[in-house]
């Protein structure tokens, strides 16, 4: 293997992570209050406004309906206007964290749903307020779900990120089809899919042990 | 004389329902229903009251009216004379912190541990760490688990939990403690055990204890007042002795039913006649309470009867800490032997209910 090719590997990897980082934690970041409320606003709930859930609950929907692909390409204005340029990775990193809110706000969602409505109550009658409910209560008791809705929602964007090539967003995946598939070139291919396995496996891997450590229900003495 | 809890004035209540009814409306699937029906109830200061129902009798939505996690659709709530309905968020959190609640599944948060549990409800009313401190640990102690502090509820019994429970309920020093069903998730053993510490924190503490139940059991172990509710009204209330010892509402003798002791051995009920033939013996109940129930009544029987004396069915218990006895006995039917056995229940007071003759 030439030292070219070790380079431009070393470097798309780097892009890809910086891609998954930089959207993720933007993406969390945005999308988790969006989860919270999804969670928290219907009808008899700690923040009653139905139809501003309705309507959020909407517009997650339909982001997460459009393909990536074409979520990529649909929202380029968008992108120029943040970025100040449409291709490259700085610019693929836009469509990433666009991508990434509604998924993890509707994981943030379920896992806060999951949590027991008795401790809900439990935290009322001890006169909380609603935001100690969702501090104290609900992110503290869903804090596994929500470590393992934040590893799922990386590994998906290390999938989505392999799509950016298309509006020259560099990475692993753009590295995969330029040199793999449109140069012909097998070896190239296959070390792009054994990086992006080892990726995927070392987040997963953390995500599970971080969540496991955060659990406490399964204890026994 | 004691007085019937229903005419405690109200400056020595603790909570008192007035005329409360509580609607639901229609929603999704589930028709409209009222669950409570303009229930009036007072719960005097320092007692520990129990209202018992089947489920479904709207007791769960009685004791959430008192901490206004429902809101009554008519009727008012007070709670130390304060009118719960009336109080706004900001009022209502006020008044949470001054009762103290348990509930049937604990609902500990997994994430903290015993002592961060306990601590939850100080943190909330923003305590700082160090007072937290020293209000935790005296509980602990109180509760008999100091030595758990650092464990996390899945690592506990149920019995543990729930003590963890009473802890953080008490943590704020409130003057009211609700109980959910507090004890319905328990074995009995573990049921008995938490009762004693209810009782003893009544005790020590001079807490009033509201507590909601299905189970006679746990009204019979603490509870000194009594209200027997029914499809969402109170049927039947009254020192809980009085309820137990002389039940009016066929809610509560069906509720009763259920105590050891109430219920002839199938046996016996089978073989019951309803008149004598020669040489039949005559079974009887006799219910006794206060002084009666500690002296060898059946010994003095047999002395004074002259013959013998079958105990076929019988239980000494305690009832609101007064002794209740009720024994089923059989002797000859012959009216010599059964006129001697009438006298002597008549001259120590006992109250005899003929069931019938055996063979």
């Amino acid at each position: 293997m030439s030292p070219d090719l070790l380079l431009l590997i070393g470097k798309a990897t780097l892009d890809t992570l910086r891609m998954v980082a930089i959207a993720g934690f933007i993406g969390a970041l945005i999308g988790l209050p969006i989860g919270i409320f999804l969670a928290t606003s219907g009808k008899g709930e700690l923040f009653p406004a139905p139809n501003v859930n309705r309507a959020v609950g909407l517009v997650v929907n339909a982001t997460r309906s459009t393909p990536f692909i074409i979520l990529v390409v649909a929202i380029i204005p968008f992108t120029r206007l943040v970025t100040g340029t449409s291709i490259g990775t700085k610019a693929a990193i836009v469509p990433l964290t666009i991508a990434t809110i509604p998924f993890f706000a509707r994981l943030v969602e379920a896992a806060i749903r999951d949590v027991d409505r008795g401790l809900i109550e439990a935290a009322r009658a001890m006169g909380a307020t609603p935001m100690q409910i969702v501090f104290k209560v609900l992110l503290a008791e869903a804090r596994p779900a929500l470590t393992l809705a934040l590893t799922m929602t990386i590994v998906s964007l290390i999938g989505y990120s392999a799509m950016v090539g298309a509006v020259g967003g560099g990475g692993l995946g753009d590295l995969g089809i330029r040199y793999g598939y449109q140069r012909f070139r097998p070896d190239v291919m296959l070390i792009v899919v054994i990086v992006l396995i080892v990726l995927v496996q070392i987040v997963q891997s953390a995500g599970d042990r971080l969540a496991r450590g955060f659990d406490k229900r399964g204890r026994k003495t | 004389m004691t007085i019937p809890a229903s005419t405690i004035g109200t400056d020595q209540a603790a909570v008192v329902f007035d005329g409360v009814s509580k609607r639901f409306a229609a929603s999704g699937q589930s028709a409209a229903f009222t669950a409570l029906n303009n229930v009036s109830l007072t719960v005097g200061r320092g007692s520990i009251t129990g209202i018992i129902g089947r489920s479904g009798a709207g007791k769960s939505t009685l004791i959430r009216l008192v901490n206004g996690l429902e809101k009554p659709s008519a009727g008012k709530v007070l709670v130390d004379g304060v009118d719960v309905g009336a109080l706004d968020e900001a009022g209502l959190r006020e008044l949470r912190r001054s009762v103290g609640m348990i509930f049937q599944h604990f609902n500990l948060l997994s994430s903290r541990t015993v002592f961060g549990n306990v601590a939850l409800p100080l943190e909330i009313a923003g305590m700082d760490r160090r007072a937290i401190d020293g209000r935790v640990r005296p509980l602990l102690d109180l509760v008999g688990l100091a030595d758990k502090h650092g464990r996390y509820p899945a690592e506990l019994s149920g019995g543990q939990k729930q003590r963890i429970g009473i802890a953080r309920a008490l943590a704020t020093e409130p003057k009211l403690l609700l109980s959910d069903e507090a004890t319905s998730a328990l074995d009995p053993e573990t049921t008995q055990s938490i009762l004693e510490l209810l009782k003893r924190i009544n005790a020590d503490l001079g807490l009033t204890v509201l507590l909601i139940t299905h189970e006679m059991e746990v009204v019979k172990a603490v509870t000194s007042d009594v209200a027997v509710i029914d499809k969402g009204e109170i049927v039947e209330r009254g020192h809980t002795f009085d309820v137990f010892t002389h039940p009016k509402h066929e809610t509560t003798r069906a509720l009763l039913s259920g105590l050891p002791g109430s219920k002839l051995p199938e046996a016996i009920a089978r073989g019951l006649k309803p008149a004598a033939a020669a040489g039949d013996r005559l079974v009887v109940r006799l219910t006794f309470f206060g002084a009666a129930a500690e002296r060898p009544l059946i010994s003095q029987l047999i002395q004074s009867i002259g013959a013998e004396v079958n105990i076929i069915a019988g239980t000494i218990d305690d009832i609101g800490g007064k002794p209740y006895g009720s024994l089923v006995v059989a002797y000859g039917a012959d009216p010599e032997t059964s006129g001697k056995a009438d006298r002597f229940f008549a001259e120590n007071g006992l109250v005899t209910e003929v069931l019938g003759y055996v063979a």
